[in-house]
């Protein structure tokens, strides 16, 4: 078996007393395309946040295409941080998105996603923003290239923040609620790019709540509840049935049964 | 009495000097008041609470007293602790440090508003702290305070005229002067608020122009 992109041992995370990831263990294999589903407040956020290092684990370990992200293994198993420069450098390896889109509204759709080409990689202006325009052909904005955040669409701006995560060249892309603050009309353009961005082979995490997507996309899928990984499988494994009580109880609260039944 | 055009064509000469100075102490003024109130704001926000306490006392204490007392204690106390200043340079630091107090306040402000997702945004793509402050913080902080900033300006520009007390050949201290001497009260201060209202209207101006060329660089809330 390769090597899985993600790996998740033991993950604890707490914020002050409250303890919102109870030891987490999950792989997220090469090249797939792998969902956290859940209801709001099971800590399927603070899991993806943690694997791109924006949260930092209480406890637990997390390994980029096996190394350690942040943190590695001690001498009595107490996890030690790594210096800045591997942590970079393993965090260059992931891209991603924002439910916020984040853009920064200072700067045009083309500099957004040149910026770290020539802030971070030292690359010259003109070859930077070649680069970039590759970027934005490629989730169908080349034409907004001089548009400022404020002047796009919800879903233009996060199709940019995509392009902004992919001008870097990551091995993983991860989503936070891609399209959760957008207009249902505009979903579907920011889910047509992750499907061609997955039919690519791009290895991807997605936090979501469109269960259409994670049935017709995902290989994997991941169901949080309360902190805990309550079961990992296939589409079919997790919506075919007999499901999981506690599934179809968030099944029936947070979705339309129709939704839920494209499985 | 009656309302005396000629004499306001005849003091012409010495309003345009009062008029300079008062200029040169507002833009100069707001500059350095900007500037350190920057400093300030940065030196708060990221150096250590050994600089930010002593920092945070200062500013609440410009800020809890009248400008018309600290000016006084700058100029005339000033001497027993060695800072024996001339009337400009003393009016020009007691404005600039009591407009730093506010500048700092508002750019504190300005920093808090820069939503958290554009500096993770920026630290996924691998900026680091610096390029952060430079790249992002900064430039987008300066949109946020642009509109508190423009307002500050024109209440500096007020403050000059208390720069008169101290002997400061400005506009305020002119006027007065010159409607002492003619007994014409009424003109000199309709002149006066005539000025002051002008230079008000400019400067607002100014700034509702700077907001409009901005305006396509404005927060988009998702």
């Amino acid at each position: 078996m390769t090597m899985p992109a993600i790996s998740v041992k033991g993950l604890i995370k707490r914020f002050g007393d409250v303890e919102v990831l109870h030891g987490i263990d999950l792989d997220i294999p090469q090249g797939q395309v792998s969902c956290l589903i859940g209801p709001s407040g099971s800590g399927k956020s603070t899991l993806l946040r943690c694997m791109a290092f924006l949260e930092e684990a209480s406890d637990g370990l997390i390994f980029i295409n096996g190394e350690p992200l942040g943190y590695a293994s001690g001498p009595q198993g107490k996890p030690v941080r790594l210096p800045a420069a591997r942590i970079r450098a393993v965090r260059s390896q992931i891209g991603m998105v924002f439910q916020q889109f984040n853009l920064w509204p200072h700067m045009t759709a083309l500099g957004n996603v040149s910026e770290a080409l020539k802030t971070v990689h030292g690359v010259r202006k003109s070859e930077a923003e070649e680069r970039a325009m590759v970027q934005l052909k490629k989730v169908g904005l080349a034409e907004r290239a001089g548009h400022y955040p404020s002047q796009l669409s919800g879903g233009q701006q996060q199709r940019v923040a995509i392009a902004r995560a992919l001008a870097l060249e990551p091995k993983i892309m991860l989503f936070d609620e891609p399209t959760s603050s957008l207009d249902p009309e505009l979903t579907g353009e920011v889910l047509n790019v992750m499907r061609a961005l997955a039919a690519d082979g791009m290895t991807m995490v997605v936090v979501s709540h469109e269960i259409g997507f994670a049935a017709a996309v995902c290989q994997q899928i991941a169901f949080l509840d309360n902190g805990k990984l309550l079961m990992t499988g296939t589409p079919q494994q997790i919506f075919g049935k007999p499901r999981h009580p506690r599934l179809d109880q968030f099944l029936d609260t947070y979705l339309d049964r129709g939704a839920a039944m494209l499985v | 009495m009656n309302f005396d055009t000629n004499l306001i064509l005849s003091i012409m000469p010495e309003l345009a000097r009062a008029f300079g100075v008062t200029m040169l102490t507002w833009v100069a003024g707001v500059i350095g008041a900007a500037l350190l109130g920057f400093l300030v704001a940065v030196a708060r926000r990221y150096g250590s609470r050994w600089l930010g306490y002593p920092l945070r006392l200062c500013v609440e204490v410009i800020r809890g007293t009248p400008f018309l007392i600290q000016l006084f204690l700058l100029y005339y106390g000033g001497p027993f602790i060695g800072l024996s200043l001339e009337p400009i340079p003393a009016g020009l630091l007691g404005l600039t440090v009591y407009g730093a107090a506010y500048f700092s306040e508002i750019f504190r402000a300005g920093f808090e508003a820069v939503p958290p997702g554009h500096v993770e945004a920026a630290e996924c793509v691998g900026l680091n702290r610096r390029q952060i402050i430079q790249r992002i913080l900064i430039p987008e902080m300066t949109m946020l305070v642009l509109p508190a900033s423009v307002n500050m300006a024109i209440i500096l520009l007020k403050e000059t005229a208390v720069l008169s007390i101290i002997t400061v050949p400005e506009l305020t201290l002119v006027i007065s002067a010159i409607g002492s001497q003619q007994y014409a009260f009424v003109e000199s201060l309709f002149l006066l608020a005539l000025f002051y209202w002008g230079l008000v209207e400019l400067a607002g101006r100014l700034g509702r122009y700077m907001e409009a060329r901005f305006s396509k660089y404005r927060f988009v809330t998702a």
